[in-house]
């Protein structure tokens, strides 16, 4: 019992991550219709722009700042100038296919220019473990889980309860409308993507002290927050945190009571049984966009 | 005799909203029925059952006197049931004869023989007839996209007829139609009707049209039978003439 | 196309085939090998440009078709079974479960699809892993022999490569007939407005269910080659990447053109190589230049070609209608 406890807490830990790479994925969906075959890859690099800043000699939270804005700027604004914004008229497959090079380019130029070797990364969290009911519980865990979910919630707060939040979604569900009524898609669009790269930064940042820095360590992440957008619901905000969630402890639990072998396995057929038997996520909405 | 088409009470119910409302009617062999009514009166929700593209809430559609309510769209058109969009849909990057070919083609042998068969599947004399008939022949090799719009509602049509249908069910095929067309384009529907017998139904807005081809025609509104006779008659109908005119 | 178009077409495919087979007999053991390699790659996109160009239906599991032929074949011959029926056996595994991933598109489309396929690509990837007893696990199959045909070993790069490129010549010229043949016909109309299809009586369910067996068949006969090519199969290969990859060769290619798999593949598989001049940074260079090709032209390389074609034939068509008329007022004047 104990056991699953903390199982359970470091599985909301890890989801906490996947749900904020997650969201971005969906907000990128709903508002351009990118498929961001690279979101594990934006959730790796801003570790290595904070570790190449703090190797200059900045301090901590200096290099935290400066990775954060970093990441708007690269993964953000020239993300979509260069790249989206090119393609987007084009339909949904040739843009995920260029995603597709991007992950790749982004993976190999932080093998080549920074290392090809793992790096440590400090934490923001403490560590050592709390005793609950008995059970002790990674206090890395709980931060994470706690820093991950205010963050969510303040998103979702944005969202809904701002003027630009709201023009946002607008944005979003019907552009043409949008338009007509005089809100600055273009701009709101850009937005989205900022708020992406931001979220991928912030990610980072919890992720990596678990995992450490790789080149690499995107792969099964990107795959995770795909999951975790299917589940919870591909239009929604909401659905992707549930979505998140419910990967990082049945991914957990799997690892301990189904086999490591398979436990890969598990959130898959999660998600096959969801898209066929739910297609709108656990969470979410009929689409009504016809894409 | 049992009639080509016979439609016995359909209804259809979107929530509360009662889309076609206990429509009963029947088609002959050989006949132009013509189905009018002011906009949003059913017609289409009628095709749309009968077709098997919608389920129908309630009511019974036979072929031949058979049972072919429910059925899937390609399985009806197997059996001879074509149709037409309203909106136009013809495949634009296949050639005039390819888009016939295609409308013929899997009502021919079985999945093997069109595997392994000619790649026209036997159709090509057939299409050739059929760009005649509709007088397409200069555009043969041309693919639809290049075609005017006139010229596709054209194929369009054509391609409902190329299987021989039982049965060609065409949902306002002159809509957006340059008016110059149009006596031509009812020539050729005229020609088909006499030549191959074909039957068919047509949904209209223009009048002029559907009174000089139809031999039949239906009138709905708000989702009711109003009235059925021919041309003249349907004409002269006090209660037609309200529901069109309407105050 | 033209009549003078198709000739075109028929003495540069000449051209090409006659280079592929003399060309290589001055390449060394490593240049046939990425040659070889670059015709199984092309066999599999040619499969998966079926089931995504043609029919219109995504898939991210045909690296795990590959990896499905490859591990029958390597099965099959390492246990002493000749090649010709390994590939059997990889054809009809590949295509029954092909059928069956393909019932899950009968219920969702697009993206949805992309992530079921997606999924059933690192299960297949799981498999190959995790069933030692069949697969050798991690430590994989090796001494995957290499074929004699008619007394004559195939055992060196070179005889090997010519079965490739037979295997290559064999689904072109099947793939043709196919695409040609009113199947051809029902998957574009499938992917062009299947609703439209449906109501020509096209069974939209059971070629949407055939073009993913065929396709995924392609996968298979491809990885069947790919086993005795590199004579030592072990799960890395297979990840998701392969399948991505895949996509990513019909989709710089042009997808639905006939011969984008064959650029694609070259693109994917040869380009890199000939890149190797930039050394370390060779992949970086790699992918930029495909994110720059598909800005470009997002349809692809032939898609640039097509749209030259097209705008020459559109001028040729021009000039002809305006020749006529001044032939009509000559006429006229006369």
């Amino acid at each position: 019992m104990s056991n699953l406890l903390d199982l359970v807490v470091s599985g909301l830990g890890t989801g906490a991550i996947y749900a904020l790479a997650a969201i971005g994925f969906t907000l990128l969906w709903q508002t351009s219709q990118t498929i961001n075959f690279a979101q594990g890859e934006f959730v790796m690099l801003p570790a290595f722009l904070m570790l190449a800043v703090m190797r200059a000699g900045a301090p901590f939270w200096l290099a935290i700042l400066i990775g954060v804005a970093l990441s708007a700027a690269l993964l953000g604004l020239a993300f979509k100038r260069l790249l989206v914004d090119p393609m987007l008229r084009h339909g949904v497959l040739p843009l995920a296919i260029a995603t597709m090079a991007l992950s790749i380019a982004l993976k190999e130029s932080v093998k080549t220019f920074y290392s090809a070797e793992a790096q440590p990364f400090p934490s923001i969290a403490p560590s050592g473990s709390l005793s609950i009911f008995g059970a002790s519980v990674s206090l890395q865990s709980l931060c994470v889980f706690a820093f991950g979910v205010v963050v969510v919630v303040a998103l979702n707060l944005f969202l809904d309860r701002t003027s630009t939040g709201r023009q946002m979604q607008a944005a979003a569900q019907n552009p043409t409308v949008a338009r007509i009524i005089g809100i600055p898609v273009e701009r709101m669009v850009t937005l989205t993507f900022v708020i992406n790269a931001v979220l991928v930064a912030l990610a980072s940042l919890l992720v990596t002290p678990i995992y450490l820095a790789k080149f690499s360590s995107g792969e099964t992440l990107g795959v995770a927050a795909f999951v975790a957008a299917i589940v919870g619901g591909f239009n929604q905000v909401r659905g992707a945190l549930v979505g998140g969630l419910l990967i990082g402890v049945v991914d957990n639990l799997a690892a301990a009571y189904v086999s490591t072998q398979y436990r890969a396995a598990v959130p898959l057929a999660l998600l096959i049984v969801v898209i066929l038997f739910r297609p709108q996520g656990l969470m979410g909405r009929a689409e009504e966009r016809t894409v | 005799m049992t009639h080509v088409l016979e439609v016995t009470n359909l209804r259809k119910r979107f929530g509360g909203i009662a889309a076609v409302d206990g429509v009963s009617f029947h088609v002959d062999e050989g006949e132009i029925l013509g189905i009018i009514g002011p906009n949003g009166c059913g017609k289409s929700t009628t095709f749309n059952c009968i077709l098997g593209q919608l389920a129908p809430s309630d009511g019974e559609v036979l072929l031949d006197g058979r049972v072919i309510t429910g059925m899937r769209p390609s399985e009806l058109n197997r059996l001879g049931v074509s149709r037409t969009f309203q909106l136009l849909q013809v495949f634009p990057q296949l050639t005039v004869r390819e888009n016939l070919i295609l409308a013929g083609q899997e009502h021919r042998g079985t999945m093997l023989t069109r595997l392994f068969g000619a790649p026209d599947a036997g159709l090509g004399p057939e299409a050739e007839r059929m760009i005649a008939v509709f007088r397409l022949d200069h555009l043969t090799h041309t693919p639809a996209s290049e075609l005017s719009y006139g010229q596709q509602k054209l194929l369009d049509a054509a391609m409902a007829f190329m299987a021989g249908p039982r049965l060609a069910l065409l949902d306002e095929p002159t809509a957006g139609v340059n008016p110059t067309m149009l006596s031509d384009f009812k020539e050729r529907l005229r020609t088909i009707n006499r030549e191959q017998g074909a039957t068919f139904v047509v949904i209209e807005h223009n009048m002029e049209f559907v009174m000089s081809l139809c031999t039949r025609l239906v009138v709905m509104a708000e989702g009711k039978v109003l009235a059925e006779g021919g041309p003249a008659a349907i004409r002269a109908n006090p209660a037609v003439v309200e529901a069109y005119l309407g105050h | 196309m033209t009549r003078a178009q198709r000739l075109l077409v028929g003495a540069g495919g000449a051209v090409v085939l006659a280079a592929l087979i003399v060309a290589p007999i001055s390449l060394g053991r490593y240049g046939l090998y990425v040659l070889s390699q670059w015709t199984v790659m092309t066999i599999a996109a040619i499969g998966l440009n079926l089931t995504l160009g043609y029919a219109g239906q995504v898939s991210l599991a045909q690296g795990a078709f590959v990896g499905i032929g490859a591990y029958a074949a390597a099965i099959l011959t390492s246990h002493g079974y000749p090649l010709a029926l390994a590939i059997v056996v990889a054809l009809a595994l590949s295509f029954v479960v092909g059928w069956l991933l393909g019932y899950p598109a009968l219920r969702v489309q697009h993206h949805y699809l992309a992530f079921v396929t997606l999924a059933f690509s690192t299960l297949a990837f799981l498999v190959f892993r995790n069933e030692e007893w069949l697969t050798g696990g991690i430590y994989g199959i090796s001494g995957v022999p290499r074929p004699t045909l008619f007394g004559f070993s195939t055992n060196k790069p070179l005889p090997f490569y010519y079965v490739c490129l037979s295997g290559l010549a064999i689904v072109t010229l099947a793939f043709w007939g196919l695409v040609r043949s009113p199947w051809g016909r029902a998957f574009l109309a499938l992917r062009e407005n299947p609703l439209r299809a449906a109501s020509l009586g096209v069974d939209t369910r059971r070629y949407t269910l055939m073009a993913f067996a065929i396709g995924s068949a392609l996968g298979g006969f491809a990885g069947a080659l790919y086993a005795p090519l590199t004579q030592f199969i072990d799960p890395t290969p297979f990840t998701l990447a392969l399948s991505l990859n895949l996509l990513m060769m019909v989709i710089i290619g042009g997808s639905g053109f006939f011969f984008g798999p064959f650029v694609g593949a070259m693109i994917a598989v040869l380009l890199p190589e000939w890149l190797r001049f930039a050394d370390r940074y060779y992949l970086i260079f790699y992918a930029v230049l495909v994110m720059l090709l598909l800005i470009y032209s997002p349809s692809g390389v032939l898609g640039i070609l097509d749209r030259y074609l097209r705008s020459r034939n559109a001028r040729a068509a021009s000039a002809m209608r305006a020749s006529a008329q001044a032939g009509l007022s000559d006429e006229a004047v006369r």
